[in-house]
Parts: structure tokens; C-alpha cells; sequence
């Protein structure tokens, strides 16, 4: 059913978004790396106010094991104000959950309980195969003309390409693949747009193959992961330019644009370096006509004792920063860098893109470190930052600390655990310190490991805006 | 053209003048991009253009069908499909689908023609233009021959009809770029389409009720 007033949670422009009310619930992606146990989305209650602050208080188990949850998203945001086609009468209401490797896609209702989302429909892997031709489903954005989900692999046994599937708006039908020429672009990760100048970007990361028993050395040091950005043609469905980082620059991953429609840059982080483990920020821009892509924060490996190291590390002496995950701020202010392996997030001002300067940095884990968490110092903590969520008024940021079910175990060999947190930031001066009130653990997740977090009314990277 | 048929175009000019889905919207979101005024009226003559050619169709094919056919027919055949319409526009979920911002005056004109003929913008007029005045047949040429002369008629009312939807887009398209700011959207924007579904419905009824009078 449509609304007769706009979804009060879609902003028209950045600016408007920034004014956003603080989230009162965070939806959580849980699942159960034994795949005994079905995985689930958690609901946390992130309102400073409630005697329930900071803990699970709602719980969806989903109906069958294995699907290793990982990004979900909305059906619908702000876009839905975008002038071309503007239908800001639909709900925010579905929560778009993709099973990495069941290739399941489950829809949950958030609309009647929102502590309690209702699972509503089951897209099964064998529609996203044979309409799409795509499996390990992956990121989901709201698009102009349905709802995009990429996937990283091919169908009918084959290892890739992986792609862009796109989805029906209200019966969330997979219609088809995305793509009308993909060009030379075969492995697929993350996508997002500039929608106001009809571009889209995809990064890369590895074939299912080349992910879903862990990391291959041999595949890194042979330089096989991803290391290039795809630009496209958002109208036309067209691959337009590939821009190479270099193949030393293995698996460019999350990709967050500036929010400011009428700007054309935006930030991608680089996990690893095969020649030094370090991490690396890129932003990418236009170049007269053209895109190209400049390195702009280079985040050293820490040298460690190799009796310290997991066995995967120990002939290098050193942990590597591993920046899984990346998020800038709404105001395209603060960028937000998860160094999954060195256990932390480092906040970086960057008004200037091309100059970030560092403002703030919070260690929590790590794969030498172990950092506790101030709520609990008595406790070491497995795994670091990995996928972070920022509010739209770009004062809380929230943490999870689960990678991907193998690759938690190979570089935490004695098992992650599962944590939470959540930073508060200064937005004038920068700066972000942990909130003591705000750490579930443990078995709050009820044996789950916990990945991407999606914020009640929207975050910032789960809304695009058409206007300035 | 007289004065309760003149009412009744500009009325309904205002009322797709008014709709944000309709143009205006978009050359706001033009001017914001790119920071201009001009940019923002630029954009109008091509929406305008797009939206009169969709509304013109439906008059001259009416008007001229009306001078050519008993009316009662017409109006019967129009009735039933404005009430069609309607409902479908009711019932459905879905959406205009467009992707793509960057658009030539040209493109932004077929975007207009294709957005106003998908939300039936010229149906909307079949009562008004059917209301109005036949065309007056001189000597003996037959209905056939009135035909052009009908046609014309319905160009003008689509004219008149054109002219009060920019003048109410321009005026909504400035007032949000200079003083209101598009964050009056999420507020103010009342779910236009299904009172335009209304419209289309009511409008296939009265047609319809006339027909049988």
C-alpha cells in the first residue's frame, strides 16, 4: 500500500538527511558459521533512552542453514524522490537480505513489528540463476527502476562473470541481469552510482571459487584478485572504462561516492598490498573526459612476532591493516576505515578528498593487539572493525567484527566471537571515542557471528539523493 | 471555448502544473545541479513542449472524432475508457520506471511526452473538451469534412490547457528553488497519484453519465 504523505525516513538532498532523527533500531546481519543453526537478522535497540540500550531485543531466525548472511539493504530510499521517476508514496519497509552462499535473496517486513521483521518471500537461488544468470548475491541498492543486488558468481556451475541482478520494486522478481555489454569485466564485488550524471561503479574482489574456502596465497601473490574499478553507463547498462589500480593492489572492495550529487568522486579501499601488506584508500575522479583513480591514505603493515601470527601470516613477521570496509559520512566529511587486522578505525577529514588528514582512531581486537573494549577490559577481543555503519546525522558509528566465515578463521584461527560496537563522534572538531553502555557480545548473538549492520530510517550508505 | 470550458482546461492545467512527478521537479533538480537559475528554466520549454504534445494528441484525435462521429459514441467510447484507466491507475503499484538524468532538451521532451501519456494527462481532458461547444458545420460538407476544424479546436484547448500547467509548474518550480528548499517535499507532497486516479475515475463517470443524459 502506498502512503499519502512521503516515507518520512527519504531525504531530497544530503543536506536535508544530515537532520535526520537519531536511529532507535539496528537490524544485524547474524549467522552461524557451522551452518547447523539457521542464521539471522538481530534487532538492537540503539536508543540511549531505553533500559534496553545496547542489547538484542528482537530476533529473526531465517528457514534454512548455510545461507551465510553478509550486506543487506532496503527496498526502497531516498531515490524514490529522484525526479525522473518519483514515487516517494512507497515504504522503506523490506529489508533485502542476500544469503552469500546459499544465493538465496530473503525478504523481511519490518512494517508491522519493526523489532520483529516477518520473513515475507524467499527469492531461491535457482530463479537468481536462471533469470539472472548470477549466484552469491552480495550488495543491495535501491535503484531508480528496480532494486539492484550484485553477485559475484556465474550460474549452472559456472565460476563468473559476477554481475548485477536486478529486481522487481513491489514483488521483488529477480527481471534479469543488469548488464546490456559488460565489457572486459568479469569479477564483481560492490557497485554503487552517481546517479545525477547516469554513472555507475563496480569493484572487484574473486569468483566463489577464489573466496569460499579462504584466501589462496598462491591466488595473491599471483596477484589474481580484483584490482581494478568498472565505470558504466547507468542509462544505457554499459560498461564504459576500466581504471587498474595496479595488480600489486589486491581486492578494491567497498565503493562509497560522495553523497553531493553534483560531485563525481568518491573513495574505495584497497584490502592489501602483495608487496609491503599494507592497506590503501584510492579516490576515484574525473580526468577531463575520462575516470582515473589516485592513491590517497597508505596504512603500513604492523611488524609482529611470527610466533603471534596465524599461520597464513607467519612467514611475513607482520600483520596487515586489511581495510574490509570503508564508510563516509552523509556531509561527505569523515571517512570511516576499518583495518580489520590490525584492530582499527581510523577517522580521516576528507572535505579535501585528495588530502585526508587522520582526526581520530579507536583500537578495538586485533589480530596481534586484541584490544578489550572499555565495557569489558578484562576481556580480549578476537577479529577488528570490519563492517562499519554511520548514522545520517553522522554522530554514532557502529561496528561489527566478522569478515566472512572462512577467512574469520584464518586469520583468527582460534574463532572471532562475535562483538558490537558503537563509537561517538564529535562532527565539528572529529575525534570519535567508544560508548561504555553500547557492547553486545558473545552470546547475545546466540553462537552467530555478526556482519553488516543496517540502520532503522536509513544510514549512510544505504540512501542516494538526486538533489543538492 | 466558452467560460465553464475554459474553466475547466485551466483547472486541470493547474492540477498537472502542480504535480511534481509532471516536470517541475525535475527542472529543480537541474537548477540545483547545477546551481542556476537558468539551468532550472531551461529545462522548462522541453517539458512543456513534451507535455502539450501528449495532451494535444488526445484533444485533436476527440475533437476531430466527435465532429465525424455521433458524439453520444464518442463520448460512451471515451467514458469507458477514462474509467478503465482510472482504476488501472488506482489499483497498480507500479511506477513510471526512467533511468537517466542527463538529459538533451530533446530527450528531457520525450521524457515529458511519455511521463504526461503514461499518467493519461490528455485523458483527463476528454469531459472538458467534450463539455465544450461542438464545432459549428457550415453548408452541407458533412461531418467528415468538419473533421480539421475539430481538430483545431482541440489543438486550442490543449493551448489553453498548456499554458495554465507551466504557468503553475514555473511558479512551483521557483518557489521551491528560491525560498522553500526541496526538504518541503517530504512533508508536502500529498500522494498525487491516487487522487489523480480519482480524477481519471470521475471524469469517465460524468462522461459516461452525460453520454446517457
Amino acid at each position: 500500500m502506498t502512503r499519502w504523505t512521503p516515507d518520512p525516513s527519504f531525504y531530497a538532498s544530503p543536506r536535508d538527511a544530515l537532520g535526520a532523527p537519531p536511529e532507535k533500531l539496528a537490524y544485524v546481519a547474524a549467522f552461524d558459521r557451522t551452518a547447523t543453526r539457521p542464521d539471522a537478522i538481530a534487532v538492537l535497540d540503539v536508543d540511549p533512552d531505553s533500559t534496553d540500550y545496547g542489547t538484542v531485543v528482537g530476533w529473526t531466525d531465517l528457514p534454512n542453514l548455510g545461507d551465510e548472511l553478509h550486506h543487506f539493504g532496503w527496498n526502497a530510499c531516498s531515490s524514490a524522490l529522484c525526479p525522473t521517476a518519483p514515487h516517494p508514496h512507497v515504504e522503506r519497509r523490506y529489508l533485502i537480505v542476500p544469503g552469500l552462499r546459499s544465493s538465496r535473496i530473503h525478504v523481511l517486513d519490518t512494517g508491522p513489528d519493526p523489532r520483529r521483521p516477518t520473513l515475507v518471500k524467499v527469492v531461491e537461488a535457482k530463479e537468481l540463476a536462471d533469470v539472472a544468470g548470477y549466484s552469491r548475491p552480495h550488495t543491495v541498492h535501491c535503484g531508480p527502476d528496480g532494486i539492484y543486488v550484485s553477485a559475484l558468481g556465474g550460474a549452472g556451475g559456472a565460476d563468473g562473470p559476477g554481475g548485477i541482478a536486478v529486481l522487481d520494486h513491489d514483488t521483488f522478481e529477480v527481471r534479469g541481469a543488469w548488464e546490456a555489454d559488460r565489457g572486459p569485466q568479469y569479477l564483481a564485488y560492490d557497485f554503487w552510482w552517481h546517479l545525477n550524471h547516469d554513472v555507475l561503479v563496480t569493484s572487484e574482489w574473486g569468483t566463489p571459487s577464489m573466496v569460499e574456502d579462504g584466501i589462496v596465497g598462491e591466488l595473491l601473490l599471483g596477484r589474481k584478485y580484483g584490482h581494478a574499478l568498472h565505470f558504466w553507463d547507468l542509462r544505457r547498462r554499459r560498461h564504459t572504462q576500466t581504471v587498474d589500480l595496479g595488480d600489486a593492489y589486491q581486492m578494491p572492495l567497498e565503493l562509497r561516492p560522495a553523497h553531493d550529487p553534483a560531485k563525481t568522486y568518491g573513495f574505495v579501499g584497497v584490502v592489501v598490498s602483495v608487496e609491503d601488506l599494507s592497506a590503501s584508500i584510492w579516490v576515484w575522479h574525473r580526468d577531463g573526459e575520462r575516470w582515473a583513480a589516485t592513491r590517497v591514505i597508505d596504512i603500513p603493515a604492523e611488524p609482529a612476532d611470527p610466533d603471534a601470527l596465524p599461520d597464513l601470516l607467519k612467514p611475513f613477521g607482520a600483520v596487515p591493516p586489511l581495510v574490509t570496509d570503508i564508510a563516509l559520512s552523509v556531509d561527505d566529511r569523515f571517512l570511516y576505515v576499518s583495518c580489520w587486522g590490525t584492530g582499527e578505525l581510523r577517522q580521516y577529514d576528507v572535505r579535501d578528498p585528495f588530502h585526508p588528514v587522520q582526526t581520530g582512531s579507536v583500537r578495538l581486537g586485533g589480530i596481534v593487539r586484541r584490544t578489550a573494549h572499555p565495557a569489558r577490559p578484562d576481556l580480549p577481543l578476537s577479529g577488528g572493525p570490519q563492517m562499519v555503519e554511520v548514522s545520517r546525522d553522522g554522530r554514532r558509528i557502529y561496528l561489527t567484527n566478522s569478515l566472512y566465515g572462512a577467512w574469520d578463521d584464518q586469520f583468527y584461527p582460534e574463532g572471532v566471537g562475535a562483538w558490537m560496537a558503537k563509537l561517538d563522534v564529535d562532527p565539528e572538531t572529529g575525534g570519535l571515542a567508544p560508548d561504555p553502555r553500547f557492547f553486545p557480545h558473545g552470546d547475545d548473538f546466540r553462537g552467530r557471528r555478526v556482519h553488516q549492520t543496517r540502520l532503522q530510517g536509513g544510514d549512510a550508505s544505504s540512501d542516494s539523493y538526486c538533489f543538492r | 471555448m466558452n467560460w465553464p470550458h475554459l474553466a475547466g482546461l485551466v483547472a486541470l492545467g493547474a492540477f498537472h502544473g502542480i504535480n511534481p512527478a509532471m516536470g517541475w521537479l525535475f527542472a529543480v533538480g537541474r537548477g540545483l545541479q547545477e546551481g542556476s537559475r537558468r539551468a532550472l528554466l531551461a529545462a522548462l520549454p522541453p517539458i512543456v513542449v513534451g507535455h502539450a504534445a501528449s495532451v494535444a494528441i488526445v484533444a485533436a484525435l476527440v475533437a476531430a472524432t466527435r465532429s465525424a462521429v455521433a458524439s453520444t459514441l464518442v463520448a460512451v467510447a471515451a467514458g469507458m475508457l477514462l474509467v478503465g484507466f482510472g482504476m488501472w491507475r488506482l489499483l497498480s503499484r507500479r511506477h513510471f520506471r526512467w533511468v537517466g538524468m542527463r538529459l538533451s532538451q530533446g530527450q528531457l521532451a520525450g521524457w515529458s511526452f511519455l511521463v504526461s501519456s503514461a499518467h493519461g494527462a490528455g485523458l483527463m481532458l476528454v469531459p472538458v473538451l467534450l463539455a465544450g461547444p461542438a464545432p459549428a458545420v457550415e453548408g452541407h460538407g458533412g461531418h467528415l469534412a468538419a473533421a480539421p476544424a475539430g481538430a483545431l479546436a482541440g489543438l486550442a484547448a490543449a493551448g489553453v490547457h498548456t499554458a495554465a500547467m507551466v504557468a503553475v509548474a514555473t511558479g512551483c518550480a521557483l518557489l521551491v528553488y528560491e525560498v522553500v528548499g526541496v526538504g518541503v517535499l517530504r512533508r508536502a507532497w500529498f500522494n498525487l497519484d491516487r487522487l489523480w486516479a480519482g480524477v481519471l475515475l470521475v471524469a469517465g463517470l460524468v462522461t459516461l453519465v452525460d453520454a446517457a443524459a
